[in-house]
């Protein structure tokens, strides 16, 4: 079990968004949280990658069996904790190689390693963006400064390759890609899996799901989990709309 | 009287006392200038916070204080100075060192290979006596800054530089300036910058201070950029914490001249640089940048002027300012469009990063403009560090402190950028992060703990 979510309650300031969240991810397995504008998605990205502007109120959350609410997020991080931002953020002056030399060090510090040589590591950016297929420009340039949308979304994927997390959590990546970024993404996304990592796609289409298959699929509304199944259940939804899941929900 | 009474009786006794000295050792043309710049810094004073361009500032401090003057330093003090290493040293340069505002080198003037004169301001002043006549204190003549005055009634030595029309010089000019003495004293510095026509010319200042003493320096430096030509003048201040300077930095600029003046502003008690871009030929260009990093109890402000004389001109001003612990920054920045200046394009931008509650930052954007077909702009922030760049910096596994310096390296970059050497600008990059880093206050030969 990588992750396990137990009661979870949070919210921005005085509102509570999350009203009790049960989750439950196994090593290998990749699941989908899918609901409307508003439910909540975000916001459990948000706790767990250890956003400050969110407060836990009530709940537990286990990483691998440890604490998670009690790590900051660069200790989250290197833990192999990683989260594709719904808004990367532009970072004027430092350029993508600083950024990423600074990230990989810090991670192979926490696991007793060596620094990476200037060359090694130039080679490891190579090796990464030739597999997520973006263009070797991007990093040669401030981190996400003048990035088109589609271009910040494939350079979270670049981030996630150099990184290699073992709980990817991809808050939706889809947004605003055209049918050729997306699909570049979900490529990058599908070769980046191995038996040993774990995903979270959250998304509001179904058609990310097109590209990368889930497990399992979850329906967030209102704060809660309140739909559990296969793959099928992201079709359902993307026939019917949300409408059926609410009406569900208000009838129980 | 106006400006700050007492104190400027200090500074008219020093003048008393050595002008003797003073008149021996300069030409008689800048002899003839001294007795009404006197009788103006007498009238006019030390600026107080009542001068418009001195708002912000807290010069007392460091101007209430009897110091001594040398007019020659001992030559223990220009051993000292000699050994001295500056941070961007290692770069290929023409450099020459300043001790105490104090040419020291027995070859006076010399002509470098690609045909530049360059060397003591003193010796210059009688060899190019036309030349010298044709600018010195030309533009230095501002009407509210009696510190200016000062200079040109007590500034004997400091650089000269004539770079003949058509020439390119291939390596920066540097000048090292370093004030070295085992008492407290009140130097002047003393520049003469002349470029003739298509000229390129690259000019790096840095100062620095040797001996854990109270210092003043009140610098002046005239350019003439001559039509077509280029000129880059970047000074790096890097001067212990007891110590004050005040700089002021008058660049005139003919037709088609592009001229950029960048201050990176380190160390040093009080830093005040006065910039002052005449355009007043066609078709020129000005940037002024500037950064100051910033901690302690130091003082520090950059005021800024560039006066559109004529039209089709372009300025641009970038400041920007990281301040800590209980530091104060000024920026104080001022275009002036005159009635001629039509189709101007000025604009001017100033951001700062408060650190600590204690830490503040004074600033003033503002635009005078008498024409009315002009596109200006201007705008200043303060903020705090951005919170969605350290979540974003620090999801990624680095720590908060790291996050923390990499994004003021980045906000401090965009000034670095700006600047046209590479070389130089990756050794400010370094200088950059070593100054944020805290590392960069026991420079390799300063004995001085800056507290």
């Amino acid at each position: 079990m990588i992750l396990k979510i137990n009661n979870l309650h949070a919210g921005i300031g005085e509102k509570t968004i999350l009203k009790g969240i049960n989750l439950e991810v196994r090593t290998g397995e990749v699941h989908a949280i899918m609901g409307p504008n508003g439910s909540g998605k975000s916001t459990l990205a948000s706790v767990l990658a250890g956003r400050e502007t969110v407060t836990v109120t009530e709940g537990e959350i286990f990483y691998n069996g440890k604490n998670l609410l009690e790590m900051s997020p660069e200790e989250r991080s290197k833990e192999g904790l990683f989260l594709g931002f719904q808004y990367p953020i532009e970072i004027p002056g430092v350029s993508m190689v600083a950024f990423m030399k600074a990230a990989v060090n810090e991670h192979r510090k926490y696991r007793g390693l060596e620094p990476l040589s200037a060359s090694d590591f130039l080679k490891l950016m190579r090796e990464k963006k030739e597999l997520v297929g973006i263009d070797s420009k991007l990093a040669n340039r401030s981190v996400n400064e003048g990035f088109s949308g589609g271009e910040k979304k494939k350079n979270e994927i670049f981030q996630m390759a150099m990184l290699e997390p073992k709980l990817s959590i991809l808050d939706e990546t889809d947004s605003g890609l055209d049918i050729d970024a997306l699909r570049i993404v979900a490529n990058g996304v599908n070769k980046l899996k191995r038996p040993d990592s774990s995903s979270i796609v959250i998304t509001h289409y179904q058609r990310l799901l097109d590209y990368i298959v889930p497990d399992i699929v979850h329906v967030l509304y209102d704060g809660r989990i309140v739909k559990t199944s296969g793959k099928e259940l992201a079709l359902e939804l993307e026939e019917k709309g949300y409408n059926w899941i609410q009406k569900e929900v208000n009838q129980n | 009287m106006n400006g700050q009474v007492g104190i400027v009786d200090r500074y008219l006794d020093l003048f008393d006392k050595n002008i003797g000295k003073i008149m021996d050792s300069s030409s008689p043309y800048i002899n003839s200038l001294r007795e009404p710049a006197y009788q103006t810094f007498r009238r006019m004073g030390i600026p107080d916070k009542k001068n418009e361009n001195y708002k912000f500032a807290d010069l007392a401090l460091f101007f209430d204080f009897d110091y001594k003057t040398r007019l020659v330093p001992g030559k223990s003090d220009i051993e000292e100075a000699k050994n001295f290493q500056c941070g961007v040293a290692d770069l290929e340069t023409q450099g020459m060192i300043l001790v105490n505002g104090y040419y020291p080198y027995a070859d006076k003037l010399k002509q470098l290979p690609d045909g530049i004169w360059t060397g003591s301001f003193r010796e210059a002043s009688s060899q190019f006596g036309s030349l010298f006549e044709e600018h010195y204190g030309k533009y230095a003549n501002t009407e509210n800054d009696g510190l200016v005055h000062l200079n040109t009634a007590m500034a004997t030595d400091g650089i000269f530089t004539y770079v003949p029309d058509g020439t390119v010089c291939e390596k920066p000019i540097q000048i090292v300036n370093i004030v070295q003495s085992d008492e407290d004293i009140f130097n002047q510095h003393r520049n003469l910058i002349v470029l003739g026509k298509n000229v390129q010319m690259t000019m790096i200042i840095c100062d620095h201070t040797l001996s854990p003493r109270k210092f003043l320096t009140n610098a002046v430096t005239e350019v003439v950029v001559g039509e077509n030509s280029i000129f880059n003048i970047i000074r790096v201040q890097n001067e212990h914490n007891y110590s004050g300077k005040i700089t002021h930095t008058f660049i005139n600029q003919e037709k088609n001249s592009f001229a950029s003046s960048n201050n990176i502003i380190l160390h040093g008690g009080l830093v005040w640089n006065n910039t002052y871009h005449y355009l007043v030929g066609e078709g020129a260009e000005a940037k002024s940048n500037g950064l100051y990093l910033i901690d302690k109890f130091q003082h520090v402000g950059n005021y800024v002027s560039i006066d559109h004389f004529v039209p089709n001109c372009t300025s641009n001003q970038l400041f920007k300012g990281v301040i800590d612990e209980m530091a104060t920054g000024v920026f104080n920045g001022r275009i002036y469009v005159h009635p001629d200046a039509q189709k101007t394009a000025a604009f001017q931008r100033n951001n700062n990063i408060l650190l600590t509650d204690d830490a503040k930052v004074f600033t003033k954007p503002h635009l005078e403009i008498y024409a009315d077909d002009v596109k200006c702009s201007h705008g200043a922030t303060v903020g705090q560090p951005d919170n969605d760049i350290m979540f974003y910096l620090r999801s990624r596994g680095i720590d908060q402190r790291e996050a923390k310096l990499m994004l003021m390296f980045g906000f401090a970059h965009e000034v670095i950028q700006e600047i046209g050497v590479k070389a130089l600008r990756e050794r400010l990059d370094d200088l950059v992060m070593q100054r944020l880093r805290g590392e960069l206050s026991r420079c390799a030969n300063c004995v001085v703990k800056c507290y």
